[in-house]
């Protein structure tokens, strides 16, 4: 099947076939390794990217139907020589070891910063109406969709804390 | 031909000089973030299946859904699916992992199936959804062999109790008898699986040479290196793995694993390159777990506490043919001082999948088992856990009497305690809302190994390159070598060039055991070291009187800048460190203490971890920053040992009911809590000439006891089989009413 991807803003003409998922196109057609299949049937959340701003597992979704869809993966975050924020803290308080898990991690995180920017609530929030903070308790609920083998869990929620509380002060 | 030198250390003494102490740059020991961290969070560093050469072709495995022998299979039909190229039946695919350091090949399939599970063809396609559907479609005809046993404590379990693995000295049962306190109880953990995030995965690739290149997943290069060649009945020189970056390991990519063989087999019977990578239930069935284990702990102690007699039976279960048995009892023999000791270990020959070392062997489930008993046993005595354990260490190896090459038992026990804010408070004392509010603790202890190990350094007057074959876990081999090249030869980070996981280069120790830092570290170390004599010489200083600082060389109150020393030579060295009667004089060994604050519902059962700390000695720290992320990953590994990791298997014909990641519960982020980790600083001179000891297990080993002891400190229930699932905390409610 021919259909076009918008990733990290670039615009790519593909003809796959129809059961390739999302995270395998980017993988195995696109050259963007980032995404991590760990599991693929959205158990792990290694291969969490965004679509038009929300994380989803891109394991669970076929590549056909995100023609016009706006996709970003990890590469399109940030480069080694030019990292986002959240990159540079999962770096500086080491919320990887492997480093397998970690574009996932990333990618939901950059996400949920803004979920909770925009006051969605999480199955820890206690009052519904409150401007929720970006807490340790809120964070690890939020973030429990992204296995850690290596159980990095504490740097993680402290690389998070710190760009939540930085993008909150700006 | 750049002349190449190399220095070697038989580590047969202890190393007093402690070089490291009087290097200058100061790198070592300091939380320097991994070199290789921009890569891995910016999604560049690439693993094992993401390469993409020329014309591959995509592989997947096929399960056998009984026991029995092959006779056959459709794989006519297969070869005529869409885009099938071809199906790989070869009696050389091997039947599951290869264990540690075997160096062979495994098992291999000789039309034979063991476990339900294992791989019994490859279907090889052009595209990856191609490969699957055919796979999945494939029948292999398999005649049964007659019945077979799937449970260790089956009592028609054929089971071996091999005489060097039981001890027994003194007078067990007496002391039993004559004893203040005792407790004989029985402790059962779970079948247990690595679940590294990355699944393992292989691209080979023939050259017209008869050279395989095999991009995988491993932790053991130069053992994984022979494996294949072994099974593909080549040369070892014919063979070449590259494992850049590993997603995790945990055991789990010690030993060469089925679809490496399998891509290797297609790829040689097709003539282009083939990936076969594992699907999540492959990894969990094919590659070795951690058995179940049954213990049996026998403790007795007088009526202040001290230890007159120590038991520890254990029965752990394993598949024929392989020769690891899970060594639960390993640091039972010394962690804890009493004349009569006990110690037996069999092993259940049954068809359960192969098991093999998973992240702490032995320790992870001993400890963890024991730890709970001397909690026990300290609650019948009436003393403080703490105090319990302070009045039984060890002076020197209880069995033996060899020194220990240092010991902190006592140390981290203590300063843990101070850190944690230990008090010992009955239990069911603190109640907020549905939830009991308890403490716990635990000791951990985990032996300390060195492996053979090669490394060179390479350098140049802007800075230095270390190449060697090791690999880099999540561990953080990287950034530790990079460390101690910068600081022995006076360069700042950024001019050292770490290469890894290539066999082309030295043959390091690899990553396992944890002797992996402590071992390479050396080998690089005495590359270092020898490049620094070649200074000295050409400088006309003797070595130690050398100070190597920022690229310069200083001496007798002159700098002379390497690059002016060198010029455009480039002088490499290679270290090569052989273990010897270190590791045999003495007992090496790493300590810690763990404590625990758990609430328990005692309307769900639920327990939710609250706070844990953990009180660490290995040696010298060589990286802050990673050996503090290798205790958090240990730590919460006994979480998951404690509350929620189980494999389930089918008693019916053994097969892993939950292999997958929604099914095999690993510890979520919000399981665990800002864990704290501190270290004591230590220099164990025993160990190698770093003075640093592993620290990558040490930290498994008693952090699930320290849980289940604060779970029976909160409500009372205590839980003997783990993990502490809400049914087991239930019961235990309702019987306190």
């Amino acid at each position: 099947m021919q259909f076009q991807l918008d990733v990290n803003g670039e615009r790519h003409a593909l003809d796959l076939d129809t059961r390739t998922s999302l995270l395998d196109a980017l993988r195995d057609h696109l050259g963007l390794t980032g995404s991590k299949k760990g599991c693929d049937h959205g158990q792990c959340g290694a291969c969490t990217v965004m679509v038009n701003g929300r994380r989803i597992n891109s394991c669970l979704t076929l590549a056909c139907m995100h023609e016009g869809d706006e996709i970003t993966t990890i590469e399109g975050l940030g480069r080694p020589d030019d990292l986002s924020p959240l990159q540079r803290a999962f770096v500086e308080h080491d919320g990887y070891q492997c480093g397998y898990c970690t574009p996932g991690q990333i990618c939901s995180a950059t996400a949920m910063i803004e979920e909770i920017k925009a006051g969605w609530p999480s199955n820890v929030t206690d009052d519904l109406e409150a401007q929720v903070e970006a807490s340790i308790e809120e964070i690890s609920e939020r973030m429990s969709g992204n296995l850690c083998r290596c159980s990095c869990y504490p740097g993680i929620v402290d690389a998070i804390r710190q760009v939540a509380r930085e993008e909150a002060r700006a | 031909m750049t002349l190449e030198t190399t220095r070697r250390l038989k580590h047969d003494t202890p190393d007093t000089d402690r070089r490291l102490d009087g290097m200058a740059q100061g790198v070592l020991g300091t939380g320097m973030d991994r070199p290789e961290g921009p890569l891995k969070v910016s999604g560049r560093a690439t693993y094992a299946a993401e390469a993409h050469p020329e014309a591959m072709a995509e592989g997947y495995l096929v399960r056998a859904t009984t026991i029995g022998r092959i006779t056959g299979s459709n794989a006519d039909a297969i070869r005529a699916m869409p885009g099938v190229i071809e199906v790989i039946e070869d009696e050389r695919m091997i039947r599951n992992a290869a264990q540690g350091m075997a160096g062979e090949s495994p098992v291999q399939r000789q039309g034979q199936v063991w476990y339900v599970g294992q791989p019994v063809a490859c279907v090889v396609a052009e595209s990856f959804e191609q490969a699957r559907h055919a796979a999945q479609a494939m029948m292999v005809t398999i005649e049964p062999d007659g019945t077979h046993v799937f449970d260790a404590e089956d009592p028609a379990a054929e089971v071996e109790k091999p005489e060097q693995k039981q001890l027994d000295q003194g007078d067990l049962e007496g002391a039993m008898s004559a004893a203040t306190f005792s407790l004989d109880a029985t402790y059962h953990t779970p079948s247990m699986s690595s679940a590294a995030m990355e699944p393992h995965a292989s691209i080979a690739q023939w050259d017209e040479d008869g050279v395989l290149t095999l991009r995988g997943s491993y932790q053991l290069l130069k053992f994984n290196k022979a494996e294949l060649a072994d099974v593909l009945g080549v040369a070892p020189d014919k063979v070449r793995i590259l494992s850049p970056y590993v997603g995790g390991g945990f055991g789990s990519k010690l030993g060469l694993a089925p679809e490496a063989v399998a891509a290797a087999l297609a790829a040689q019977a097709l003539g282009r390159p083939v990936r076969v990578v594992l699907h999540r239930r492959q990894v969990f069935e094919t590659v070795t777990r951690r058995s179940e284990t049954r213990q049996r702990i026998r403790l007795a102690c007088d009526a202040e506490g001290k230890l007159s007699a120590i038991g520890h039976e254990n029965l752990v279960s394993q598949l024929p043919g392989e020769v690891f048995s899970e060594p639960v009892a390993q640091g039972t023999h010394f962690q804890y001082a009493a004349p009569n000791r006990v110690i037996g270990h069999e092993i259940a020959r049954i068809r359960r999948p192969a098991a093999g070392s998973v992240r702490a062997p032995g320790e992870a489930v001993g400890v963890t088992a024991f730890e709970i008993a001397i909690d026990e046993l300290a609650k019948k005595a009436g003393i403080d856990p703490l105090e319990f354990r302070l009045r039984n260490v060890p002076d020197k190896h209880p069995e033996n009497g060899k020194p220990f090459s240092s010991s902190t038992m006592e140390a981290t026990l203590r300063e843990g305690a101070k850190r944690f804010g230990w008090t010992h408070t009955p239990p069911r004392q603190r109640r907020e809302g549905e939830w009991w509010i308890g403490t716990g603790m635990a000791g951990a202890v985990r032996v300390n190994m060195m492996i053979e190990a090669m490394a060179r350094a390479v350098l140049t007057g802007q800075g230095v390159r270390v190449e060697c074959d090791m690999t880099d876990i999540g561990t953080g081999s990287y950034a530790i070598l990079t460390q101690v090249a910068a600081e022995m030869l006076g360069f700042a980070p950024d001019r050292v060039e770490t290469v890894l996981g290539d066999t082309d280069l030295p043959p390091a120790s690899g990553s396992g055991g944890s002797f992996g830092a402590a071992s390479t570290s050396t080998a690089v170390y005495l590359a270092c070291m020898e490049l620094r004599e070649r200074l000295a010489a050409k400088l006309g200083v003797k070595e130690p009187e050398l100070t190597l600082k920022d690229g310069l060389a200083i001496h007798e109150n002159r700098q002379t800048p390497l690059a002016e020393i060198l010029g455009e030579e480039e002088w490499r060295a290679l270290g090569h460190l052989q273990p010897g009667k270190a590791g045999q004089e003495v007992r090496q060994a790493t300590w810690g203490a763990i404590f625990a604050e758990v609430a328990v519902s005692d309307v769900t059962g639920e327990t939710r971890v609250r706070r844990m700390d953990g009180t660490f000695a290995a040696g010298r720290i060589l990286n802050l920053k990673t050996a503090r992320s290798q205790c958090h990953g240990g730590m919460t590994w006994g979480i998951g040992l404690a509350l929620t990791e189980a494999m389930e298997h089918d008693p019916r014909d053994g097969h892993m009911v939950n292999r997958d990641l929604a099914e095999y519960h690993l510890p979520v982020n919000l399981d665990v809590p800002q864990l704290g980790v501190h270290f004591l600083e230590e220099r164990d001179d025993w160990a190698n000439p770093l003075q640093a000891k592993g620290i990558g297990e040490l930290s498994v080993c008693g952090s699930g006891a320290a849980v289940i002891n604060a779970i029976e400190n909160a409500c009372g229930v205590r839980v003997r089989r783990l993990p502490a699932t809400l049914d087991q905390v239930m019961d235990g409610l309702i019987a306190q009413g």
